[in-house]
């Protein structure tokens, strides 16, 4: 008996696709006016593509603009630096040829940079900001800086002030300064005056006042004393104002900077906040990511923190373990209920249904502060148990305020999450290989565990994978009955985004959270595939 | 029917009746027993009750009432997998996250039969199949033919004595059909194994079977070989469900012993078989097939009666003419004629004059 119908036998003789074959092999097929076929469907479809593209803008440019751009800037913040570099630009420049490693304070060039730049600063406020920033890195910064920021303005800097317009009296004069630097050579030979100024002009623009018309700071004369007395400056051919004032500076009485920096507060002394400057000067910086897995960046490069400063390492162990437990609970508990609403007659089944939906009907805090009552020392469980006599009065059972709490409250709130992607693909498994295993001599358990478990394990792949990743980000239910020992990490990002306002190492956490969960669905797609992942 | 009577029975209903809600029954008192390495088809219409039938016995459905025996033991109480019963679905039932072999080794597997004498069992069930090629290759890879064919392999690979067939063919396009059918009936007959087959496609009934039993109304209506029921249907469902019929309406004028007469509707006295009236006055159906109405006078055999005919159409469809005359009232008479050379093509319109023999004319029940 031979059958040809249905397997494979070549047919002998020409076909209708011999034709087409043929072209195949002789180069790119053609469509019937000779352009590549290739070409000519692209054609075809682009009409389609560009109405299908249409239909989905107002939602994609929506998701765009209000979604993934703030996400996107949010998570560049991890990296992101530039506050230390655009607020103190003339101290990173001194500090970049300076050796922290040897303990000693920077020289006297460095302080008048930094003078210069913390008056900019205070005169614009960036100074407690940056010093918040410090502060992250080296406790005590930020009100080193708002001390300090008092007392700049007061410096004994006027000591040059007084000397410049002993010599001449139109120092004084704002005028000269702006018709002084219209001349190219003059920002040459006099570079961190000219920007020095240009900064001051700049601010002053800013705020809608005219340079020309306000007084001349202290630390312009600094800035100016400072270049007219370092080695090799060539006021040759400039102003005849200059050129006294160049004459006379090596005869002017001096104010030492680091010592007004002392007076100021004392813990400018200790090289570690001149480190720190150094260290978190670059415009894109490790830190925040090395701060969120409990490691730090030190002059000497990167170090672990302290046994008792690490939090984040053991709070995404238990993020990714308490996720794990609440898929596993998910499991474990959705799997007969699934079951049983796809088998059941179609009307039980619809009954059932709204049973497991009906906790979306709900908000999620009632059903949160819910469980508060039901779990508390004095609530429900506690008291049904006391009165029962399985717990004692005294040693009433504490089940909220910690981990325990944490994993029932979220179990139940995830559940229906689990349940209706593994109901949609056991409906799909037709009852007949039930049948057929059992007439193959396959005890029930046999049946089910060989025949449909696998075939259902794409419905709980699906139901694991929404139900993990809504886990880790979970927020709400820990905030609330989760106490300390039952947090997530993202309970962490929130309160670094409100309270501390860290934004950066925020969006470091939320960076790492969010590669964690990528990487554990690409490691699923390895191992089950995300092909066998069916909502339906 | 009686215990005594079926000591060598190898399937057996007894009185068996099924309800699911309690109100209707869906079978009503059924009887039936087979022997060994018979090949019996349950024929009937969607909601005849047959596919619940086969059920009961391979134990997914539970007997209301009655006794089921397999082998002569009572297996009411015996739960699926320890019926020994192999089975075959209209749908294939093919394990998917399976391959071929795999699917095929899994009843070998439960019955926990070593690996080397599985894996000869499994090529053996794959090479009676034709298919030895493919055991590595999973269901979906597979052609619709090809995935029945597994099936059967797979429902005979622990060599079971009686095999179940829930519409196996159904999803089949005919041709396929046509060649599965020869191949189900050698297997079965080459291994002596004893199947129940059912179905709603009467041409396979008729061309597979040992014996055909129709069902309809949650009862056979009758049980017997394919000639049999085909040209000896004992009631008017059977004759209008088996093959084509022409019914013609009339009452019992006069019982002659293996005779009768009928007076048709349009007047017109016949003389019939009687097969299920027993007195003058009873309403009848009587029951001719169209291939044994001649047309020919010249082959009207001796003792044929004779009827006027008008033509009102005439189909040709290669082998056969089929013609729609009226006949006694009747639009819908048709007569099939071979087509041969000297066979002439009725014209519509054109007044006839019909005959058939007595004996192939059947008096059934109104």
């Amino acid at each position: 008996m031979t059958s040809t119908t249905d397997t494979n036998v070549p047919l002998e003789g020409p076909t209708p696709d011999d034709g087409l074959r043929a072209a195949e092999q002789s180069g790119p097929m053609l469509a019937a006016d000779g352009t590549p076929l290739k070409r000519s469907l692209a054609k075809a479809l682009r009409r389609e593509k560009m109405r299908a593209l249409m239909l989905i803008a107002p939602l994609l440019l929506f998701v765009l603009i209000t979604f993934i751009a703030p996400i996107g800037d949010m998570l560049l913040r991890s990296v992101r630096n530039d506050i230390v570099s655009n607020t103190l630009p003339e101290t990173v420049e001194q500090l970049a040829s300076w050796d922290s490693t040897q303990q000693e304070l920077p020289d006297e060039d460095t302080w008048t940079a930094l003078y210069i730049d913390l008056v900019l600063a205070e005169e614009q406020k960036l100074h407690t900001r940056l010093g918040s920033r410090l502060n992250y890195e080296l406790t005590g910064a930020s009100s080193l800086f708002r001390k300090t920021g008092r007392a700049v303005g007061r410096f004994d800097t006027d000591v040059y002030t007084d000397q410049f317009t002993e010599l001449d009296e139109s120092w004084e004069n704002a005028a000269t300064w702006v018709n002084m630097f219209s001349e190219s050579d003059v920002a040459d030979a006099l570079p961190l005056t000219a920007r020095t100024w240009e900064r001051w002009a700049d601010y002053l623009e800013s705020e809608g006042d005219v340079p020309a018309e306000e007084d001349v700071e202290d630390f312009l004369f600094t800035a100016l004393y400072k270049d007219l007395t370092r080695e090799g400056v060539d006021v040759s051919g400039l102003s005849d104002r200059l050129q006294q004032a160049a004459a006379a500076v090596p005869e002017f009485e001096t104010v030492s900077l680091v010592e007004q920096f002392e007076d100021a507060d004392e813990d400018w002394l200790d090289p570690a906040i001149m480190q720190t400057i150094q260290t978190y000067s670059p415009r894109y910086t490790s830190g925040y990511f090395l701060n969120a897995v409990d490691a730090q960046l030190t002059a000497d490069g990167v170090s672990a923190r302290p046994e008792n400063e690490r939090i984040y390492g053991i709070l995404f162990k238990r993020t990714i373990f308490m996720s794990l437990t609440i898929t596993l609970s998910c499991i474990i508990l959705g799997y007969p209920v699934a079951w049983i609403l796809a088998n059941l007659p179609t009307r039980s089944a619809n009954l059932l249904m709204i049973l497991v939906l009906l906790p979306f009907w709900t908000s999620l805090l009632v059903r949160t502060s819910a469980w508060k009552v039901m779990l508390q020392q004095q609530g429900v469980i506690n008291d049904t148990l006391v009165w029962l006599g399985l717990v004692a009065d005294d040693a009433r059972l504490v089940m909220i305020n910690n981990q325990f709490g944490t994993i029932v409250a979220m179990t139940h709130i995830l559940l229906p999450f689990m349940i209706l992607p593994m109901y949609s693909v056991m409906q799909t498994i037709p009852p007949s290989y039930l049948r057929a295993a059992k007439s193959l001599g396959a005890t029930n358990w046999t049946a089910f565990w060989r025949v449909y478990f696998p075939q259902s394990v794409p419905g709980i792949g699906a139901g694991s994978i929404l139900v993990f990743i809504l886990s880790i980000g979970y927020y709400i239910t820990p905030e609330i009955v989760g106490g300390t020992t039952g947090t997530f990490i993202s309970n962490r990002i929130a309160y670094h985004i409100s309270s501390s306002l860290n934004w950066g190492l925020a969006a470091a956490l939320g960076t790492i959270l969010l590669a964690v969960v990528l990487i554990l669905y690409w490691a699923y797609d390895k191992i089950v595939g995300i092909d066998n992942v069916k909502l339906g | 029917m009686a215990d005594t009577q079926n000591t060598d029975a190898f399937v057996e209903f007894e009185r068996v009746q099924k309800s699911y809600d309690g109100e209707n029954l869906v079978v009503k008192d059924l009887n039936l027993f087979m022997p060994k390495g018979e090949f019996l088809t349950m024929l009937g219409p969607s909601g005849s009750g047959k596919t619940t039938c086969l059920m009961m016995l391979a134990g997914f459905e539970t007997a209301t009432h009655g006794d089921i025996r397999l082998d002569g033991t009572s297996i009411n109480n015996i739960p699926p997998h320890k019926r020994g019963i192999g089975m075959v679905f209209q749908n294939y039932a093919l394990f998917p996250h399976m391959t071929v072999a795999e699917n095929l080794a899994f009843p070998l597997e439960v019955r926990k039969i070593g690996k080397s004498d599985r894996e000869a069992k499994v090529k053996r069930a794959l090479d009676m199949v034709q298919m030895g090629a493919f055991g590595g290759r999973r269901p979906a890879q597979l052609s619709g033919g090809q995935q029945q064919r597994i099936a059967l392999a797979r429902a005979l690979v622990f060599e079971p004595e009686l095999v179940l067939m829930d519409e196996p063919l159904g999803a089949l396009d005919k041709q396929l059909r046509e060649t599965l059918q020869f191949e189900i009936t050698r297997l079965a007959h080459d291994l002596g194994i004893t199947v129940v087959y059912v179905t709603h496609d009467q041409t396979e009934a008729l061309t597979m079977s040992d014996r055909v039993a129709v069902f309809d109304d949650g009862r056979i209506q009758q049980l017997a070989p394919p000639d049999q029921l085909y040209e000896a249907p004992e009631n008017s469902f059977v004759a209008q469900f088996i093959g084509e019929n022409n019914t013609l309406e009339g009452v019992v004028k006069e019982m002659r012993g293996d005779s009768c007469l009928v007076e048709l509707d349009g007047g017109e006295v016949i003389a019939c078989k009687p097969i299920n009236v027993s007195k003058p006055g009873e309403r009848t159906r009587v029951s001719i097939r169209p291939e044994r109405v001649e047309y020919n006078k010249d082959r009207l055999q001796e003792g044929a009666h004779t009827l006027k005919a008008e033509v009102l159409e005439f189909i040709y469809m290669g082998d056969i003419f089929r013609t729609r005359l009226r006949v006694a009232g009747n639009d819908d008479f048709v007569i099939k004629t071979r087509n041969a050379p000297d066979v002439e093509r009725l014209k519509p319109g054109s007044q006839i004059e019909i005959g058939w023999l007595p004996e192939d004319c059947r008096a059934l029940d109104a």
